[in-house]
């Protein structure tokens, strides 16, 4: 909990629900008949709205991003080292939009949703959504927000996939593609990952077939290995190194199963306290959609042809010590930009944190996003 | 190098190369240092291009120019130029960057694979003062177009023109195009006279013969 607000924080924010009656087609070939969207928003808009920032967030995100919902939180939303007044996406010149995607347990709807044709939660019946799906839902969003052409679509990891589609689906759209610590696509490893997560959690006794919500249980212990697989991938072996080395949390070897060493502990607490704020089916959810996401696929699995018509301009960045999608995956992008002659600028950032020091306040990071978005015209 | 020196020398360079890229024309500049080359040739010439820099000031730098710079390493012989295809661009400009190359006869060569002219500039090992300072002192020279002590240098290749036109005919490279100046941009009559020993700092525009 915040004694006070900082300064240079959004400050307390509170989020907003649109219903969107239009059906929603999805690359599954389903429809969604009407669904909710919840989002949050930072800074004004503008008169000519011409200053609107989309974010997009990553696999276990949400749409708080900044600030704080009241004085009694624990933690600011996802990225309060970079957006606020001052900061790299400075709300004193923009306005940010940031949402919950479909198929989240945040708010928009997903499994946890009531399905009217039913009256029971979606669960596993939700349709798995892909990015695709996600970017056309967020085109829908900005319309009714009166937003034509975002100044820039703006995402880290899962987040910086969907600006990525964004610059290809609808590339007069938006003026700037940030692309943050992500991939054109998974590796055989990155789906390896992926599927360990979701056996833990369909394995896990109390998962139902996903049909959990009804017997008033949760696959704890599925999400929480899930989660601990993932922190793993999220993290480096330098950071696991630093933080915790082989530091034992009793001093001395107890010759049993308990927790005894600090990165055991560490991994435990990441995993229990996810289970509390987030959903299994949701999880399932989102590691299909990193899975399927491959906007090259459609264009004989070449990435310059599938970016060949994109319009924005770009920032890629990515991190040394990201071994989950590392800077060479980053450079696929950025080569597929060059070889259509496109606007790019790529910064590669050394940094140990491993794949989510695209959350961390890096000092030539800082100064790169900061660089680049002074840069962006909102006039 | 010195900010100071640095800045002197890329001026140097900057309104001679800009005289000789033609309006319009689609440039990879390796090892573009802040940008000013490019945000320079972009907004006078209407150049398009890309920055290749590895220095992250330098890099965080020319973003603030809304020059497009990517951030690698022309060292790393994984990477080098291979990123790029072939004659992707009408100009490959290297300023004050081939001295510090670990292979600077392939990257010459890569220059000419992705462009169909390639730009540099190096310090004249073979200048006066670098001859006298060997000659008389004994020692190593430092100058104005070198001015870091050889034990803390990223100039590896020093070389001289008479070394860099050598180099030029073994690999089937034709030099279009030579000056010589000093470090404070003039051009002198005995640079002309005897540029391998009065020039400072040699600019080339070269193609494959």
């Amino acid at each position: 909990m915040p004694d006070k607000i900082p300064s240079d924080s959004v400050g307390i924010v509170k989020p907003q629900w649109l219903h969107f009656d239009e059906p929603l087609t999805l690359d599954c070939g389903r429809t969604l008949p009407q669904y909710d969207i919840i989002y949050e928003t930072y800074g004004e808009l503008n008169e000519n709205k011409s200053n609107a920032l989309l974010i997009c967030h990553a696999l276990s995100g949400d749409h708080h991003a900044a600030g704080y919902h009241s004085m009694e939180d624990r933690k600011p939303g996802w990225w309060e080292n970079y957006i606020g007044p001052g900061k790299p996406i400075d709300t004193n010149r923009f306005f940010i939009v940031s949402l919950n995607n479909l198929g989240g347990c945040k708010g928009s709807t997903g499994p946890t949703t009531t399905n009217p044709e039913t009256g029971k939660p979606y669960g596993p019946d939700f349709p798995i959504v892909t990015v695709r799906d996600w970017v056309k839902s967020q085109k829908r969003l900005g319309e009714k927000l009166g937003i034509k052409k975002w100044a820039a679509v703006i995402g880290g990891s899962l987040g910086g996939m969907q600006a990525l589609q964004w610059s290809i689906d609808y590339p007069d759209s938006l003026d700037h593609c940030v692309v943050i610590a992500a991939a054109p696509k998974l590796s055989a490893q990155n789906i390896a990952f992926n599927e360990v997560a979701r056996q833990a959690i369909m394995n896990d006794p109390d998962f139902n077939a996903g049909h959990y919500y009804e017997k008033q249980v949760v696959p704890r212990l599925g999400l929480m290995l899930a989660r601990m697989l993932g922190h793993i991938t999220y993290l480096s072996d330098d950071m696991m190194r630093a933080k915790f080395g082989r530091e034992l949390r009793e001093g001395q070897l107890k010759f049993n199963y308990d927790v005894e060493f600090q990165v055991e502990s560490y991994l435990r607490y990441q995993g229990q306290s996810f289970v509390g704020r987030f959903d299994a089916n949701t999880y399932l959810l989102m590691t299909k959609a990193l899975d399927y996401f491959d906007p090259a696929s459609k264009h004989d699995h070449s990435l310059a042809k599938a970016l060949a018509h994109v319009q924005a301009k770009f920032l890629i960045v990515s991190f040394t010590g990201d071994w989950r999608f590392s800077p060479s995956r980053s450079e696929e992008i950025v080569k597929a930009l060059t070889d259509n002659n496109k606007t790019v600028a790529y910064a590669a950032v050394k940094a140990d944190h491993g794949h989510d020091a695209f959350l961390l306040p890096i000092p030539y990071y800082l100064a790169v996003f900061s660089n680049y978005m002074r840069g962006i015209n909102i006039d | 190098m010195t900010e100071n020196k640095q800045m002197a020398g890329l001026r140097t360079d900057l309104s001679l190369i800009s005289e000789w890229i033609e309006p319009g024309s689609h440039i990879l500049d390796l090892g573009c240092g802040d940008g000013t080359l490019l945000a320079y040739l972009q907004k006078h010439h209407q150049v398009t291009g890309y920055g290749l820099e590895i220095d992250d000031k330098k890099v965080a730098a020319c973003i603030e120019k809304g020059v497009s710079v990517i951030q690698t390493d022309l060292n790393d012989s994984n990477k080098g130029l291979c990123d790029f295809c072939q004659n992707g661009f009408d100009y490959v400009v290297m300023t004050q960057t081939l001295q510090a190359m670990q292979r600077p006869d392939l990257l010459l060569m890569e220059m000419l694979r992705v462009g169909r002219e390639g730009i540099v500039t190096f310090p004249n090992f073979g200048h006066l003062a670098c001859r006298s300072q060997l000659f008389f002192k004994g020692t190593m020279p430092i100058s104005n177009a070198l001015p870091n002590p050889w034990y803390d240098t990223q100039n590896i290749r020093l070389c001289t023109l008479n070394d860099f036109e050598n180099l030029c005919q073994a690999f089937g490279i034709k030099i279009l195009q030579r000056e010589v100046v000093d470090a404070t941009h003039r051009n002198t009559f005995l640079m002309n006279l005897l540029p391998n020993l009065f020039g400072e700092i040699a600019l080339y525009r070269f193609k494959k013969a």
